[in-house]
């Protein structure tokens, strides 16, 4: 082959990887592109939540938003006091959390140490489609089938009342619960287990004091999961709690809860810079600070009881 | 004396015993309310919703709604659901795939990177109506896309994302190094080694991500209430194929609409009992619904658990 050829084939093999090197360089920043995506929409959630509750703040001071005991946003004269939402909001996961937690980690722990392999490859599926019923429905079941059978215990238990929207909701997040618990669990070292029973424990004993605390901040985590699915859970509420604000933490009654409240006002039409419309973003900045709350305290714990083997 | 305490030890050892067949008892209990819990929804969901889907005059699933019950069927609400997830599907799957193809194959370890790890998982625990209020305000109104399917499938479509990049990255993380390196050694560029082989093996993987995210937007309410679900529509989206040049119109996309869990929402929450029975038939088409979808998720990943050997 001549010189000339030799060159000419060595300068399109050189344009070959500049223009090869400039595709891959381009895609890369393609991806980074949708990578950056998640946090346009975090940012862009925390504008929108913010710059809103501004406007709404304007109208409203903060200090009577935090401290009045009525919410009445469509009366003559309005008053927004988010703790009546709040109190909603806490009362309906307290009872969602009274069921999910304790049955929820019975069930890992009897999944992790009792169950044998049969039983746990059938039991956590099943249990985990518990978890992807559309919350409408678990909203029409607690309306319609949980309350009726409560009100043969409780005759005086009003139609719609946080009490069956919160059992309701339990029943929703016991998969949340056992699923992560049941894994932490499992990523206790067999050799701990082992020791426990060398010495003479029993099952449960060993479940209790040796596998429990060594899978703390997983069992810590998915705690922390299920709260906040309670907290920000909608339409399970919104069908079955009442749209009744009340300030109070008895489950018997009728509640409007942060994000009921949000479907209330936002099933009407919304007239865009109403207050509205801004009571919305105001309602949804609390909810999110309330979220963010539990999930820094879910970081922290877990780093806190973080166990290394 | 030391016959009494093995007598005591003997009893204690019992008494120990007896603790974990009743906690075990326990457990057994604890499982079968769950399913218990399941299946009294279903029971009750055909129970109530049953007459209304077969009856003959009903047209359940050819009606569109009306004031009266005994003429309202989910028309609407069908095509509109099937409308927002194409959308949302067009949108989340390839973001949430070039995403975690980023995060696992290209990113490096820098602060940017881990500020996005952190943004995924932050996502996942905010909740779905949050998202709705950022569609209300980014889509509907800044953008001024309106109560229109195409802001609906949007705001699904970022509500399912972190689910999609994380099934992403943990298929992705599944292939053997051995892979890449073999498709480095014969010349491959790095794109090519991702896209020729490390994106086809981790197909199924994230296929089941695809599923699962799927399902769970398919049945939420929340989100679509605030940006504008509208639950009483009377007729169809304009139609994506059209008779002239250029036979494909996207004029569908910024039509109002109505989905299954609206519907049902709508259903429920009138006084009517009559209107209770067509909520349970629209609840029964959206559990048939998501339960066989995330169904063929979790046989999907019990599947791939088995049959992938490296």
């Amino acid at each position: 082959m001549s010189a000339t050829a030799d060159a000419a084939l060595a300068r399109s093999t050189l344009t070959y990887r500049a223009s090869r090197n400039m595709k891959e360089r381009g895609i890369e920043l393609l991806l980074l592109a949708a990578a950056s995506i998640s946090v346009l929409a975090t940012v862009g959630i925390m504008v929108v939540l913010i710059s809103e509750s501004l406007s709404f703040f304007k109208d409203v001071p903060v200090w009577r938003f935090l401290t009045d005991t009525q919410w009445t946003p469509l009366f003559e004269n309005p008053q927004f006091g988010i703790f009546v939402l709040l109190s909603g909001t806490l009362t309906s996961s307290l009872v969602a959390l009274l069921i999910a937690i304790p049955l929820g980690t019975v069930i890992a722990v009897y999944l992790s140490e009792f169950a044998g392999f049969r039983t746990r490859e059938m039991a956590k599926p099943i249990l985990e489609l518990l978890g992807g019923v559309p919350t409408v429905v678990y909203g029409f079941f607690a309306m319609l089938v949980i309350t009726p059978l409560l009100q043969k215990i409780m005759p005086n238990l009003p139609g719609y009342n946080l009490l069956s929207a919160g059992l309701a909701m339990g029943l929703m997040i016991i998969p949340y619960v056992s699923s992560l618990a049941e894994d932490a669990m499992r990523a206790v070292p067999m050799h701990m287990r082992e020791g426990s029973y060398a010495m003479g424990a029993t099952k449960l004993q060993t479940a209790w004091r040796v596998v429990m605390p060594g899978a703390a901040s997983g069992i810590g985590a998915a705690y922390i999961l299920a709260i906040s699915r309670a907290v920000g859970e909608t339409m399970i509420v919104a069908v079955a709690g009442g749209m009744q604000p009340n300030l109070t933490v008895n489950p018997m009654q009728e509640g409007l809860t942060v994000t009921s409240y949000i479907v209330q006002v936002a099933k009407g039409d919304l007239e865009h810079g109403s207050v509205g419309y801004q009571s919305i973003f105001a309602a949804g900045l609390a909810l999110m600070l309330v979220t963010l709350l539990f999930n820094l305290l879910g970081a922290w714990l877990r780093r806190k009881f973080r166990e290394t083997y | 004396m030391d016959a009494q305490r093995s007598l005591a030890l003997r009893q204690m050892i019992v008494r120990h015993k007896r603790w974990d067949v009743i906690f075990a008892a326990m457990g057994l209990v604890a499982i079968m309310l769950g399913l218990l819990t399941l299946i009294t929804l279903f029971g009750g969901l055909i129970y109530d919703g049953y007459a209304p889907m077969v009856s003959p005059e009903q047209d359940f699933f050819s009606n569109f709604p009306s004031g009266r019950a005994s003429r309202a069927g989910v028309l609407a609400a069908l095509v509109g659901s099937a409308a927002v997830m194409v959308v949302t599907l067009l949108v989340a799957v390839p973001l949430g795939i070039a995403a975690g193809l980023y995060l696992e194959e290209y990113a490096g370890k820098n602060w940017f990177t881990s500020l996005i790890e952190v943004n995924v998982s932050n996502l996942a625990s905010v909740p779905s109506i949050i998202f709705g209020i950022l569609g209300l305000a980014v889509f509907v109104q800044k953008f001024a896309l309106g109560n229109s399917i195409l802001s609906a499938g949007m705001t699904l479509a970022l509500l399912i994302l972190p689910v999609i990049i994380v099934t992403t990255r943990e298929a992705v993380r599944s292939i053997p190094v051995g892979i890449r390196e073999a498709s480095y050694g014969v010349g491959a560029t790095k794109w090519q080694t991702v896209s020729r082989h490390v994106l086809p093996y981790s197909m199924p993987g994230i296929l089941t991500g695809v599923i699962i995210g799927m399902a769970r937007a398919i049945g939420e309410t929340a989100p679509l209430v605030v940006v504008g679900a509208v639950a009483f529509i009377t007729f169809l989206p304009h139609s994506p194929i059209q008779p002239d040049f250029p036979w494909i119109s996207f004029e569908w996309l910024k039509d109002p609409y109505t989905v299954m869990p609206m519907q049902m929402f709508d259903w429920v929450s009138r006084p009517q009992e009559d209107f209770h029975a067509l909520a349970a038939g629209a609840g029964l088409v959206l559990i048939v619904m998501t339960l066989l979808m995330n169904g063929l998720a979790i046989y999907l990943r019990y599947r791939l658990r088995k049959s992938i050997k490296w």
